[in-house]
């Protein structure tokens, strides 16, 4: 059976400082990540166990000391178990290890809600409006990024991941693209395309995450025991605003690798060359396009991710119980059927088309051609995380979106972790002994106790430290030194 | 459903009819909506759209 799926999402956001064109991006994230009111811990996030330079194929390079010193000035961990940092130039928010995708996208939503408490502080403080998108390219040829991340089983063979994932996350980018006024990196000219990150893939595999951007990356760091879990880091996505595309694009992610490891997928359709595929998706708004197949023939991404439905659910049929991947197979049916027949009937739950049909309308009210830096603006301004500039919460504010999730659930995320991953453990932790936690990592927690030596907590399980097995012990503990002395240690 | 099962009872062509009917009201109500959304969008929309693109630069990313 395979492994449970543990996953979780990394989102860098764009920042401005509105009138400071020359302002400093790792200074203004600095600030942003400071300005942060919720609750949380400024941690040292220790880096000692993180090997990001690790390839899962198994010839990797530690880099130990590379890690740019500015990546670890700022770096907190929240109430509800994420951590909020700053990344080279930009906030970035990692939302705490979540049981199902359903609550995966809930917390990639509050990280929303966190940045823009943020930035709201930042401006008081600065006398400047700081502004943050949660999108992933300026237009110019610089993109960044939101990650994936699911856990596998080690023995997984890595060669049948990249088999498998390979042509299923190109595909996908039909469902899983935010939108994007024109190209960039040397891609052919096109007025609007599916994706913000398509242009910038250059490898089928790798190790990079900042430059020849691979389409399935192998950083081998597993944030858990070694032995027993690899850790997927999927790099290809787009950071989404609509919470139903953030479930389906995880929900449907998660089910591709959980049947790869029950050995339940027929032989897997090879794209003849995955990086052109890439962008070709991504520019084919119209979804006609057919795609050149290892071997001969051809089929639409559209084709291609109907095969995988098919697959997919067969096995959840089969294997697996929980309600949730039910919805995740029937909002997968209702995107797939519509995106072939009506497409503009998905602008309540893909960002992609939501944006679309606002620029078109631009385009036909104004008479604007697609260059129109007007265009470009408010491709931009989807973006913005604001709740009154940013276009995507004007259109869920309006009732415009369908949505998974009511505000209050989405608050509340912002500030208690998830109940079943060790998320729990940290994020109580940040509430109840801020005081005495120095430093942090997805697998262990620091505290200082005033003794000689810090006592670290180490949690190579994700899914221990839950509320079932935890939650009494930290109700009942007075103080840090009295957890670890109930924890055994 | 209860629309789809009614124009089961009819005949053909009333029911091509009656489709093409309620697909024009569809329509006009979407470019209200529409029409109705950009005027929202215009209040809040960036001042100085050329400026707002130069200056959203954004180096360093993953």
């Amino acid at each position: 059976m395979a492994i449970h799926k543990v996953l979780g999402t990394e989102t860098e956001y764009g920042i401005v400082v509105r009138g400071d064109p020359g302002f400093n991006p790792a200074v203004a994230s600095s600030l942003v990540v400071n300005s942060y009111p919720g609750d949380r811990v400024k941690v040292q996030w220790s880096y000692e166990e993180e090997s990001p330079g690790r390839d899962a194929r198994g010839f990797g390079h530690d880099t130990y000391g590379l890690i740019d010193p500015e990546g670890a000035v700022v770096n907190s961990v929240l109430a509800n178990g994420a951590r909020l940092y700053v990344d080279h130039a930009h906030p970035e928010y990692s939302s705490p290890e979540s049981y199902d995708p359903l609550e995966a996208a809930l917390y990639d939503k509050a990280g929303e809600k966190v940045m823009q408490a943020a930035a709201a502080v930042a401006s008081e403080i600065s006398g400047k409006q700081v502004s943050l998108y949660k999108n992933n390219s300026d237009g110019k040829g610089n993109s960044y990024g939101a990650h994936e991340n699911y856990l596998l089983a080690r023995e997984t063979p890595f060669g049948e991941v990249i088999r498998y994932a390979m042509t299923f996350l190109v595909t996908r980018q039909i469902f899983t693209g935010a939108g994007k006024v024109g190209r960039e990196n040397d891609r052919p000219e096109v007025d609007y395309q599916i994706t913000q990150r398509a242009d910038f893939f250059e490898e089928e595999v790798g190790l990079e995450t900042t430059l020849k951007r691979p389409i399935i990356n192998t950083r081998d760091e597993p944030h858990g025991d070694p032995s027993r879990y690899r850790r997927l880091h999927v790099i290809i996505g787009d950071a989404n605003l609509s919470d139903v595309q953030i479930f389906l694009k995880l929900g449907t992610t998660a089910l591709l690798l959980a049947a790869l490891e029950d050995g339940a997928l027929p032989d897997p359709l090879d794209l003849f060359d995955p990086v052109e595929a890439c962008w070709q998706v991504s520019h084919d708004a119209s979804l006609r396009r057919p795609i050149e197949l290892d071997g001969g023939g051809s089929a639409t991404a559209l084709d291609l991710q109907g095969r995988y439905l098919e697959w997919l659910s067969k096995y959840v049929e089969k294997e697996l119980d929980e309600p949730v991947w039910n919805q995740v197979i029937s909002e997968w049916e209702r995107t797939l059927s519509l995106l072939d027949s009506e497409p503009e009937k998905l602008a309540d739950t893909l960002d992609w088309v939501a944006k679309r049909r606002l620029l078109q309308g631009y385009v036909e009210r104004d008479g604007l051609e697609w260059s129109n830096p007007k265009l470009r603006a408010l491709d931009l301004q989807y973006h913005d995380v604001d709740p009154a500039k940013g276009l995507h919460n004007r259109l869920t504010a309006r009732g415009s979106m369908r949505t998974l999730f009511s505000e209050d659930e989405i608050i509340a995320a912002e500030s208690t972790p998830p109940e079943k991953t060790r998320a729990y453990f940290r994020g109580r932790c940040v509430t109840k002994f801020a005081g005495s936690l120095v430093a942090a990592n997805w697998d262990s927690l620091v505290f200082d106790v005033g003794e000689s030596h810090l006592k670290r907590v180490p949690m190579m399980e994700p899914l221990r430290g839950d509320a079932e097995r935890v939650g009494g012990l930290l109700d009942e503990a007075e103080d840090a030194a009295d957890l670890l002395r109930r924890l055994g240690g | 459903m209860s629309d789809r099962k009614r124009s089961k009872s009819k005949d053909q062509g009333e029911e091509q009819h009656d489709e093409q009917a309620e697909a024009a009201v569809d329509r006009e109500a979407d470019v209200e909506a529409l029409d109705d959304l950009l005027d929202e969008i215009d209040e809040v929309l960036e001042e100085n759209a050329e400026e707002f693109v130069k200056n959203y630069v954004q180096k360093g990313g993953q």
